[in-house]
């Protein structure tokens, strides 16, 4: 953090010879897990609830709920600033939420850190430095396996199988791919882990419409297997027609909730927030 | 942000409470005679005037570092550079020295510049691929050259009078003429180091002032015809009187026998004060010039930088250029400190200049006392100099403490020799601790 | 037959030597080019880490030798390095414990932990003062010599001698081991693997379930035991002197930056440009030139610069590569 906080307000950053600023996290990875107990049995697979939080002083998210259940596309839509990747992050416990739970699977894991919830059957592809650029595609995919303990070749095969274009480039390193071989890279480590849930930050961002159209056919693929998808996007439009469930979040609470096609239907989400 | 504000109210009181605390350490250690204290005001105000010297380096640091944040490691060479002067200025002449290789020396020394500057000019003008090793065939030719004019020259020079010159050999000016130039030798090297490093892609400040810090202080061991190098030059001017002229003078014996003061002590206590008042003037004028400086447009223009460098840049602020003339400012005043320890010294001794005591240390100094705030530096480097000397003393008196129930014997005498080397210890805790409890420092920025 | 001369001139006080400096410069700017990559910052305190883990096994080393136990013709202190690997890497794992782990909790500025690491080279010189001294030591024994000159020139009929000491063939041998062993473990092995991607992106580490201090403490340890071995082989290849361990920080430094920050490969590669550069530069060639050329009497040493200048060339090294390459050798992280 560069507001003076925590260094010397920006002193001393700009010589590469002694500090390293690239790759470097936001999230505090020191932070140990709570413990996890059970929540009530009826809720949906996912279950955000009444998340208040941000980041400093100032809350975006404002008793924002969001659910998902099992093979579901959940998709969050809403204007710039809305609080959707911070919605995204709080779910992932990413972001120490004021109030509120994050039930999954019938179980409270809202005092977990994010490595836990990712052995709890949480996948995160983040919108953007979602790849690991110096390893190769293949190794990017061993890094999302890197939980598993049993052999994860049947997995990787089933990435290539669903994205053949990285497949053939497995031996070179990410960093070097076009940016919608990234995506694909980016949603297949985040599959390496089985995730039962699968929250994917805006993957279409920068891409071109062709390549948008596939990944939103994979991600229907995806889901046909079983595994709840929960995203962000830009493209509403063509999100919600994919959507089974769809939140429009507006200064972090959630506006209007509906199928996808009925945000579809709704004249004044059209209106709002779909550009006619 | 809240802290800043919380801490404009709380550092109004801290400074006057740090001077406060350092004047009553001061007075211990000038009247009380016990294991930790020594109860000589000689001894005091020796610590005294090192820690004003301190203060100057450290307020030289606290420039570049305050002001623009750059990381200057070589603290140590800028600061033997500026010793270097009052050799070059105020000592006598050396008979036959100039004569015998003076201009030679001199004309080398442009040729060997003259390359350096042939070698830019040339690369910048030649296609890219030949570009390196047009430079490299350039800069080989002129140091052979170079070596050529310079070897002969040294040899003459240093086989003058070789037991008690074998240097170039002063101008015979006064001393206090050296304080500046000493900061102009020092703002030299900066530049040179500065505009190669400070115009890289990013700048290696941190990783080029180590280098230079070190070449410096090997350069000023090895050059004998410079200042004797290794020998030492010793007996350099002094701008107060000396002890043994003022015990000699009737006036001076009859105020002390008026104080009813031992003579010797006296005289180094006269001699101590007028340093002490010297150093004191040097210092309140360089905290002064340098916040008239950071209050003038040319100080607002560096916060500026220094806050936001791409919207500085976007508004058509040359970056590189303003860090450097602050790199170069900084180093300038830690080169008038190094003038003026030789001075106080009396002495220059090229072996003397220890890294971890002349950067690092005056890092510390600056961290403790708080970045950026030249009140923090001054009062900092006081602080942490007077701890420095005495965890020497502690060091052991402790030690002999905490050994105590041990039996006599060679462990415990072990730890006791060796517990003087504890004040490395301790000053790495005194900046761990810092870092961690008050990372803004004793008296923080505005 | 000169030119044979020549070249075991050469290979004698200028390949041989140099090859053993790399060695140990590019172990000790591999764990400054990891801990660079992982913890982001430029670690001050490595010198002084080496210094103090040579210091161990210095002291270990008595431990042995008063015990009666040796290795035969290879030096008791390759016994003792394991054992002060072992004990400096959990006086460095404390360190990150106590000092640089609260650090990377609040997420502070890398340039704060240059500043603790400068605090921490304070505490580790100390340290190493209070451990041994300040004077000079040397604690090589065993077998001083593979090849001698004398035996070189009785296989070879040549003027001109060969010496292989055994320190240069053990430092050799064990930088070798290590370069491979790290570099295998960091293509193959998961942790290794785990550890790349940390230092690409550590908020996707974390994404993966890697768990950050894992590799956190891994890579202290990587870079405590390699500045170890460095600093116990290059006390034995010359003598142990607490402040030359602090001095050396700047080869090291220019080793890693030359080689491009961040890139172990770098690393070693930047380790032996400089130690090339500055035994070749520090040599007087007067006595090879003497074979080649038999007819031309120079008058100096050919000597392009003194060996107190030494740390001159680190510098130069760095600064022609950062005006050519300003990434390094190998593409630094630092582009």
């Amino acid at each position: 953090m560069s507001d003076g906080a925590h260094g010397f307000g920006n002193r001393g950053m700009r010589d590469l010879s002694v500090v390293n600023p690239a790759g470097r996290g936001t999230v505090d990875g020191t932070r140990s897990s709570g413990r996890v107990h059970p929540g009530s049995a009826e809720a949906p697979f996912l279950a955000a609830r009444d998340m208040r939080g941000g980041y400093g002083k100032a809350d975006i998210l404002n008793g924002c709920t969001i659910t998902v259940d099992q093979g579901q596309i959940a998709v969050i839509v809403g204007p710039n600033g809305a609080g959707k990747s911070t919605a995204m992050k709080a779910i992932f416990g990413m972001l120490d939420l004021r109030e509120g739970s994050v039930q999954l699977d019938g179980q409270d894991i809202s005092a977990l850190n994010p490595q836990d919830r990712v052995r709890r059957g949480m996948g995160f592809v983040p919108q953007t430095s979602n790849v690991f650029p110096s390893l190769t595609v293949q190794e990017n995919l061993e890094m999302g396996a890197y939980i598993r303990d049993d052999d994860f070749r049947q997995t990787m095969d089933q990435v290539y199988t669903l994205f053949p274009a990285v497949a053939e480039k497995r031996l070179q390193p990410a960093g070097e791919l076009s940016g919608g071989q990234r995506q694909q890279v980016a949603v297949g480590r985040a599959l390496m882990t089985q995730p039962r849930l699968l929250m994917l930050d805006e993957p279409t961002a920068g891409v071109s419409p062709i390549v948008m159209d596939e990944l939103f056919d994979r991600i229907i693929e995806i889901a046909r297997t079983g595994i709840s998808i929960l995203m962000v996007e830009q493209n509403a439009r063509q999100a919600l027609e994919i959507a089974d469930l769809g939140y429009v979040l507006v200064q972090g609470a959630n506006r209007y909730t509906d199928t996808g096609a009925a945000l579809l239907a709704n004249p004044e989400v059209r209106r709002t927030f779909l550009g006619g | 942000m809240s802290t800043t504000r919380q801490a404009e109210s709380t550092s109004l009181w801290r400074a006057p409470a740090l001077l406060a605390v350092l004047v009553f350490l001061f007075v211990l250690e000038g009247t009380l005679s016990n294991a930790f204290f020594s109860g000589s005001w000689n001894s005091a105000l020796g610590i005294l005037n090192m820690g004003l010297l301190s203060a100057i380096m450290a307020l030289g640091v606290n420039i570049t570092w305050g002001y623009a944040g750059l990381f200057n490691a070589g603290v140590v060479g800028f600061l033997a550079l500026g010793g270097l002067a009052p050799v070059l200025v105020a000592t006598q002449p050396v008979p036959g020295a100039w004569e015998a290789g003076g201009p030679r020396v001199l004309l080398a020394l442009a040729v060997g510049l003259g390359t350096l500057v042939v070698a830019t000019l040339v690369a910048a003008r030649v296609p890219r691929a030949w570009r390196f090793w047009a430079a490299l065939l350039i800069i080989s030719v002129g140091y052979v050259a170079y070596r050529a004019l310079f070897d002969p020259a040294v040899i003459a020079i240093e086989a003058n009078n070789p037991a008690k010159a074998g240097n170039i050999g002063g101008l015979g000016l006064p001393v206090l003429l050296s304080w500046p130039v000493g900061g102009l030798l020092a703002a030299g090297a900066a530049w040179g180091v500065g505009k190669v490093a400070l115009g890289l892609r990013s700048d290696y400040l941190a990783i080029a002032t180590l280098g230079i810090g070190e070449i410096i202080v090997a350069v000023m061991r090895n050059e004998g015809w410079l200042a004797r190098g290794v020998l030492n030059f010793s007996g350099i001017p002094r701008p107060v009187p000396y002890e043994l002229d003022l015990q000699g003078d009737p006036d001076f014996q009859a105020r002390v026998a008026g104080w009813g003061m031992d003579l010797a002590t006296a005289s180094g206590i006269w001699v101590k004060l007028a340093y002490a008042g010297l150093f004191l003037v040097i210092v309140l004028l360089l905290i002064l010039l340098s916040e008239l400086a950071l209050k003038s447009p040319w100080g607002r223009m560096m916060r500026a930088i220094r806050d936001n460098e791409v919207a500085a840049e976007a508004m058509g602020k040359d970056v590189t250029r303003r860090h450097l003339q602050v790199f170069v400012i900084g180093a300038a005043v830690i080169g008038i400190a190094g003038a003026m320890m030789v001075t106080l010294d009396g002495l220059l001794n090229p072996s003397g200049y220890n890294p971890l005591r002349y950067t690092f240390l005056v890092w510390v100094m600056v961290i403790v006392g708080g970045s950026g705030n030249n009140w923090g530096a001054v009062l900092g480097a006081v602080l942490i100099w007077f701890l420095w000397i005495k965890a020497e003393v502690w060091g052991p008196a402790v030690m002999a403490l905490v050994t105590a129930p041990m039996p006599e014997g060679g462990l415990r005498s072990h730890l006791i020799e060796s517990a003087p080397h504890m004040r490395f210890l301790a000053m790495g805790l005194v900046l761990l601790l810092v870092l961690r409890f008050a990372p803004r420092g004793l008296i923080p920025e505005k | 037959m000169d030119i044979l001369n020549a070249l075991v001139a050469i290979l004698n006080f200028v390949i041989i030597p140099a090859t053993a400096y790399g060695a140990q410069l590019a172990m000790g700017a591999l764990g400054v080019t990891l801990i660079y990559g992982i913890l982001r910052f430029s670690n001050f305190a490595h010198g002084d880490t080496m210094a103090f883990g040579t210091g161990l096994v210095i002291l270990l080393t008595w431990g042995l030798q008063a015990l009666g136990l040796s290795l035969g013709p290879l030096p008791t202190a390759l016994l003792a390095l394991p054992v002060a690997i072992a004990g400096t890497a959990a006086l460095v794992l404390l360190t990150d414990r106590v000092v640089y782990r609260y650090y990377r909790q609040v997420k502070a500025d890398p340039i704060v932990l240059v500043m603790a690491s400068v605090g921490v080279m304070f505490v580790m010189n100390g340290l190493t003062r209070l451990l041994i001294g300040v004077d000079e030591i040397r604690f090589d024994d065993g077998a001083r010599f593979l090849i001698s000159v004398s035996q070189f020139k009785g296989w070879t009929g040549l003027d001109e001698g060969l010496a292989l000491r055994s320190t240069q063939a053990i430092t050799l041998v064990v930088a070798a081991l290590a370069c491979w062993a790290l570099f295998r473990f960091l293509n193959r092995s998961r942790a290794g693997k785990a550890m790349r991607a940390y230092s690409d992106n550590e908020d996707l580490a974390l994404l993966s379930g890697i768990d950050p201090e894992r590799v956190v403490r891994l890579t202290w340890i990587i870079a405590t035991a390699l500045a170890v071995a460095a600093g116990t082989l290059y006390g034995l290849d010359k003598s142990f002197k607490a402040f030359n361990y602090f001095q050396i920080l700047l080869p090291i430094f220019a080793a890693a930056i030359v080689g491009g920050l961040g890139n172990p490969v770098g690393a070693i590669a930047g380790g032996f440009v400089i130690a090339y550069s500055e035994v070749a530069v520090t040599y007087p060639w007067k006595k090879i030139a003497g074979y080649l050329l038999p007819d031309w009497q120079p008058e100096g040493l050919l000597q392009l610069l003194s060996t107190e200048y030494k740390f001159a060339v680190s510098f130069v090294i760095l600064i022609v590569v950062l005006l050519f390459r300003p990434t390094g050798l190998f593409r630094g992280k630092s582009v």
